[in-house]
């Protein structure tokens, strides 16, 4: 466990509000520091300003209605958070899906994952201070929104899930550009290696910087790449296999230290690990065949009961908990997101480092605001 | 008529004006030229709208500036607050007077030109803490610090490093310490030194990955945050003449001035030879600010005090051996 720091005089402490207005705090957190010269001695994030009370919203629609909802709460992963809130009804009310569509969202689901991991990648290196690997990045991800915007007609909040598959399917192109993709990504990943990860500066930066103890770690509920570059291989896509996660043969890649240079690494072998889930899948895939039960009812109504299911978005452990009292709106809907436990983590980390580190570490846990507001 | 031309004060009033004018444009030139390397680097094309290659746009964007109402928050210092702007410009212009453009085209060849450009710039930091303070803010105050305590490290080896060349040529002239490279430019005979120099220069212009006086991603803007319009454009323009300055003062101290490379100048004018490169070393700045990250606070006086200054102050020490001995 990190070591205690001892607390300066009272009178040489003063308050430096982070956020929301500041660049770094994506989306809008707000971090009130209590600092000592440039030394934090005290974090505390303030939240709130982006709620917009989906879980409320969720128990006056019905569950098809609540679908767009899902991919508006952590907006860089949209997909995952569809996929998961269609897994979590068709279990709950007993709804088949046709293998095709299970091979469909599976590959989006990843492309989205990819996505939402480049887009950190640039913007963490960017909160360092280099600027160039943001375009870069930004620029690989422009592929993934443009495949997945000629599937779903969107290119953020996708609502491409449906109840028992996905709600249009997919051609050659499609499978085409996908392949282009992976291939396009591999050849970048060496370049990325060369700017960023073999850079000295950013070296410096993220070793040994906001370490995590593993200890820490399960006292706050970190998942996710946070908690697996602690160490622990805690994959939900392992774990409890949904989906058809247990046919792919992929690796949960571990940190050691628990450093931001692990957080860095885990989130870049990760991609490389989703590459290799699609291209099997693509390999894979039945040619033909329905891509969604077209029997679901739009006033759906799961039978009376309650129900937790939990899948990996790209930021870690994410859940859905549906209350049913048997009408086609669900009683509650409670949704449990990784950045919430990532965030606070933060409170303890954060003691005795200073501001550019603090920015640094921020950067490093990935977290999505309007998420944790909910 | 004719002692009028001739006059020391002609001279000074003309140069003067030529100053403020090649300073100005230069700036908007080096602005424009940083957005087309930095868009080229980033797989982008840069501006390219307003004007031929987009060369207008820095105009278009200094008069939107002067348009802008210049804010003086309610707390901040009302006397230091609007003269820290221009405090900071100053120095910078001082610089080129004593700058060896070409064998002729010196403003004043004083004999203690390169102390003089130093000394100057080394006032650069005042102003610097000056607007940090003066605007009552704590992003602004934090850059401020970050600008003082970085500026007085990376002074020292900087001057530790000039001192070898200056022992080289036993003066303080630029003329003459040009003079001394026409066959051998002192960067192939001092490459410690230069290379101390070239990074503490980068380190002294605020730039990345030395700008952490104004790290736009933890202190928004630093010791600028609260100054808007052309205030803030005077900050802008010292950065970019400022890192002309610095770059001058590297090919006149290391890269042989006016000189061609092995006393061949190919017929080309000294000014040209000069210009190429240290526009070619303001390139090389601008390189590395877009492809490196930014230090943190103490390593970057780890890598002063811990090691820039004792192998700088290594370096003059062999220096003054070696000529002794020869």
């Amino acid at each position: 466990m990190p070591k205690p720091i001892t607390p300066p005089a009272v009178d040489r402490v003063y308050t430096l509000n982070l956020g929301p207005q500041h660049p770094s705090t994506h989306g809008v957190l707000r971090v009130l520091l209590d600092l000592d010269g440039e030394f934090i001695v005290k974090a505390d994030p303030v939240l709130g300003y982006g709620h917009r009370g989906h879980e409320k919203m969720g128990e006056n629609r019905t569950y098809k209605q609540f679908m767009p909802n899902t991919s508006r709460m952590d907006y860089l992963s949209g997909l995952l958070y569809n996929h998961g809130f269609a897994l979590a009804v068709e279990k709950f009310a007993g709804i088949e899906v046709p293998l095709r569509a299970k091979y469909i969202r599976t590959i989006c689901a990843e492309l989205n994952r990819i996505s939402s991991h480049l887009l950190w990648f640039g913007t963490y290196v960017m909160d360092l201070g280099g600027f160039t690997p943001f375009l870069y990045a930004f620029d690989d991800r422009e592929n993934i929104l443009d495949i997945l915007d000629r599937v779903s007609g969107s290119r953020l909040t996708y609502s491409y899930c449906r109840f028992g598959g996905v709600c249009r399917d997919v051609d050659d192109t499609f499978l085409e550009m996908t392949r282009a993709f992976i291939g396009r990504l591999r050849s970048r990943f060496p370049d990325y290696h060369n700017l960023v990860t073999k850079n000295i500066i950013f070296i410096h930066r993220t070793r040994n910087v906001g370490v995590i103890h593993p200890e820490q770690a399960r006292q706050f509920g970190v998942t996710g790449p946070n908690l697996r570059a602690c160490g622990i291989p805690f994959d939900m896509r392992k774990v409890e296999p949904y989906e058809i996660y247990d046919q792919f043969d992929f690796e949960i890649p571990v940190g050691t230290n628990g450093d931001a240079l692990d957080r860095y690494n885990v989130r870049l072998e990760e991609m490389e690990q989703s590459c290799r889930i699609i291209e099997q899948a693509l390999d894979r895939m039945p040619k033909g065949g329905p891509y969604l039960n077209k029997s679901v009812s739009f006033r759906l109504a799961p039978p009376k009961g309650e129900l937790y299911f939990a899948f990996e978005s790209a930021r870690g452990l994410t859940a859905y908990y549906l209350v049913s009292d048997g009408s086609p709106y669900p009683y509650r809907c409670h949704i449990r997101v990784p950045s919430f436990s990532n965030l606070h983590v933060l409170t303890d980390v954060f003691c005795g480092t200073m501001v550019a580190d603090a920015i640094s570490i921020l950067g490093s846990i990935d977290v999505v605001i309007p998420e944790i507001d909910r | 008529m004719g002692s009028l031309v001739t006059s020391e004060w002609f001279r000074l009033v003309l140069g003067l004006v030529i100053v403020l004018a090649f300073s100005q444009l230069n700036a908007l030139f080096l602005v424009w030229l940083e957005r087309k390397v930095a868009g080229h680097i980033q797989l982008r094309i840069g501006p390219k709208e307003v004007g031929p290659f987009g060369l207008l746009q820095t105009i278009v964007d200094g008069l939107k500036l002067v348009g802008k109402e210049l804010i003086t928050p309610r707390s901040a210092d009302s006397r230091l607050f609007p003269i820290a702007p221009v405090l900071v410009f100053m120095p910078v212009l001082v610089g080129f007077l004593v700058l060896p453009f070409a064998p002729n085209l010196i403003i004043r060849d004083m004999n203690v030109g390169v102390l003089l450009i130093f000394a100057f710039s080394a006032f650069t930091v005042l102003a610097i803490l000056a607007g940090g303070w003066a605007s009552n803010n704590k992003y602004a105050l934090l850059g401020a610090i970050r600008s003082v305590a970085q500026n007085v490290a990376y002074e020292i080896p900087l001057l530790l490093a000039v001192l070898s060349v200056v022992l080289m040529v036993n003066s303080f002239q630029f003329s003459e310490i040009v003079k001394g490279q026409e066959r051998v430019w002192f960067f192939l005979i001092q490459p410690v030194a230069a290379l101390i120099y070239l990074i503490c220069a980068t380190a002294e212009t605020n730039r990345a990955p030395f700008d952490i006086p104004e790290a736009e991603s933890e202190l928004v803007a630093g010791f600028h945050t609260e100054f808007s319009g052309m205030r803030f454009g005077l900050f802008f323009l010292a950065e970019y003449t400022n890192m002309f300055i610095v770059s001058a003062v590297a090919t006149s101290l290391f890269f042989g001035g006016w000189h061609g490379p092995f006393g061949l100048d190919l017929g080309v004018p000294g000014i040209v030879w000069f210009l190429a490169k240290t526009y070619v070393l303001i390139f090389v700045i601008m390189w590395v600010r877009w492809t490196f990250p930014r230090l943190r606070f103490d390593q970057l006086m780890n890598l002063s005090w811990k090691f820039m200054i004792p192998l700088s102050l290594a370096n003059l020490v062999v220096t003054a051996i070696v000529l002794k001995l020869v």
